[in-house]
């Protein structure tokens, strides 16, 4: 039976030779990952169900990033902190990455890729909605609450409905001024905030294997803000050469058959697309850049797994360089590893840091920060009426900190653009 | 699970996001301990606009001054009911408020998940749109035997479908309760 790119991997995580869509299956999965905020009920909940004497099912596979709300004062967040270093450490976890030492990463989702944790073929689980992000390195990757998770803890197990896929190709290619953000939003505002609900979203086209990994991990980063399930992209040799430098794990290709079954497929001209924003209060509220232009706004926000990579603070760089923002702007990099690229990244022989800093933002240290507003204190967060553009993955009403703020999502380019000129500004005027 | 919830309805639009059920910033609370986790119980809804709290007509928030209960007990929503993050938080504040059940045309998967799973909300479906019909205050009762909800004022019955493949979950109380009952897990 010939079977989609997801089919395969649930298949053979289940130990079966074929999955059908609409089939609930019990799943063993290779990575649970977890973080500050749903770490702690994770733990209390395996604890209570399997006793005092609970047992991980396979420590080398649990792996937790404090990532949420890292630079503040809340004593409540604190505690969640200190009860993620209390377990990693009586029960021997090697993959935690404390606050406060080397070992700091930041955001989950782009920890897991930076440090290996995504193998193409494997089914990994997170305590957060966007680990659909790990779908970019041709896996299985899906969000989960705390039960489910501290069933896996304790059983190495999770049951799935199969998901039916929808396909997304986007043929041609990408115009200079376009990021993965754009095409992302271009999508949403097609299938709306429940169109892929309990669907696989596979991406695919010439437009998108000439993608980077970082620009890969927005596309499927966003995937649940269409209801996904999963988004994910076959791994080829952009894939395979990110991974030969973080890890020397063996892994499986899958792809999908010519013929397999899908819900519906999209078919996009990478070159006829614009810049496009989505405006408040909804990702799938999608309009062209240039029909909301002159936007006021008060602050500008470049940050989080979705809009807070290396790639993303080139392409705010290429714009920013030599320029003043006219609005408190904020570069928040999603992980360590990127804070310190951007000192050795540099645009026509100037790092990237200083282009930043010399244009008047503000650099912050590397965690969720203002992307789902957090504690008063969270840098960015948004206040009062605030309007803002930013390259994250959701403006519901309150979801950067005031529920009277209004939030637009947009790509690096046209956030950067935004913050030169002060008002929602096409990136086109600049690249 | 008793057959049968009656209560009062709270009615919502639809694309409820999980920022409006539970604010981030909330969630920095014990889910355990039982004094702290009344906070989510506090809090819950507390991120709607008031202008769509309480529908129609909106300005009425689910829970009111200093309290954590609510006087609502059935929660009528439009489509994609808690789409947005993971946190479990979310049915597990509308539980600490009360909530027994929850009635939408359609769910996010991670919130349905949650709420089956950890056994916080019956999360319901309804087979035509209700948050039209029914209104805020409205006395409800909810069939789990033939899966409808009665509008107490006038008798009139509105179908919803059935949980299909999750019944037994719901019917165990939660993924931890069924998998000791089909040998899963011991105990």
């Amino acid at each position: 039976m010939p079977m989609t790119i997801t089919e395969k991997i649930l298949a053979k995580s289940a130990g079966k030779k074929v999955a059908k869509p609409g089939e609930n299956i019990w799943l063993n999965v290779d990575v649970l990952m977890t973080h500050d905020v749903c770490g702690p009920p994770t733990f209390q909940i395996w604890k209570k169900e399997f006793g005092e004497n609970a047992k991980i099912w396979d420590k080398n596979k649990l792996v937790i990033f404090p990532d949420h709300y890292i630079f503040t004062a809340d004593k409540h967040a604190n505690r969640n902190v200190d009860i993620l270093r209390q377990f990693a450490d009586k029960y021997g976890v090697e993959n935690y990455y404390d606050v406060g030492t080397e070992r700091y990463k930041g955001v989950c989702h782009i920890a897991l890729a930076e440090e290996g944790y995504n193998i193409p073929g494997t089914v990994l689980i997170g305590t957060d909605s966007h680990t659909c992000t790990s779908g970019a390195f041709g896996m299985f990757a899906t969000g989960v609450g705390n039960t489910d998770a501290a069933f896996i803890l304790g059983t190495g197990k999770i049951w799935e409905k199969v998901p039916e896929s929808m396909k997304f190709t986007f043929d041609g290619n990408l115009p200079v001024y376009l990021t993965a953000k754009d095409l992302i939003l271009y999508i949403l505002g097609d299938i709306t905030t429940d169109g892929a609900t309990y669907r696989a979203m596979e991406f695919d086209g010439q437009a998108v294997y000439d993608l980077s990994m970082d620009e890969r991990m927005t596309l499927t980063n966003m995937a649940i803000e269409g209801g996904g399930m999963n988004g994910i992209i076959k791994a080829d040799a952009v894939t395979q050469a990110y991974l030969k430098e973080r890890t020397n794990k063996k892994y499986e290709i899958f792809e999908s058959d010519s013929d397999a079954k899908y819900h519906s497929s999209y078919h996009y001209n990478a070159n006829k697309l614009e810049p496009v924003v989505a405006k408040p209060h909804s990702p799938d509220n999608r309009d062209l850049v240039r029909n909301v232009q002159g936007t006021k706004l008060t602050k500008c926000y470049i940050g989080s797994c979705t809009g807070g990579k290396l790639s993303d603070f080139i392409n705010a760089a290429k714009i920013l360089m030599g320029e003043k923002v006219k609005v408190p702007t904020f570069i928040v990099p999603a992980s360590t590893t990127i804070a310190r690229e951007l000192e050795t990244t540099n645009i026509s022989g100037v790092p990237l840091k200083d282009i930043f800093t010399k244009a008047g933002c503000v650099i912050a240290q590397s965690s969720c920060a203002a992307c789902l507003g957090g504690p008063a204190d969270t840098v960015g967060r948004s206040v009062d009426y605030d309007v803002v553009i930013s390259t994250t993955n959701r403006n519901f009403p309150g979801r950067m900190g005031s529920k009277k703020s209004e939030v637009y999502l947009a790509s690096p380019f046209t956030v950067a653009a935004s913050a030169v000129t002060g008002k929602i500004t096409d990136p086109r005027e600049y690249l | 699970m008793g057959k049968i919830i009656r209560g009062k309805a709270y009615v919502l639009g639809n694309n409820i996001d999980t920022d409006q059920i539970i604010p981030a910033e909330h969630l920095v609370y014990s889910l355990s301990d039982e004094e702290e986790s009344k906070k989510y119980g506090h809090f819950a809804l507390s991120g709607t606009p008031l202008a769509e709290a309480g529908l129609p007509g909106g300005g009425r928030p689910f829970i009111t001054g200093d309290k954590y209960l609510s006087e609502y007990s059935i929660i009528i929503g439009g489509s994609n009911f808690g789409c947005g993050s993971s946190r479990e938080h979310a049915p597990f504040a509308l539980q600490k408020a009360g909530a027994k059940a929850i009635i939408a045309e359609s769910y996010a998967r991670i919130f349905y998940r949650n709420s089956v799973d950890g056994g916080f909300v019956l999360p319901m479906e309804s087979e035509t749109k209700l948050n039209d019909k029914i209104k805020t205050g409205d006395e409800v009762e909810l069939n789990l035997t033939d899966y409808t909800l009665k509008r107490i004022s006038d008798n009139q019955v509105f179908q919803l479908k059935h949980p299909g493949d999750v019944l037994p979950i719901i019917e165990a109380g939660g993924v931890f309760d069924y998998a000791r009952k089909t040998g899963m897990i011991a105990g």
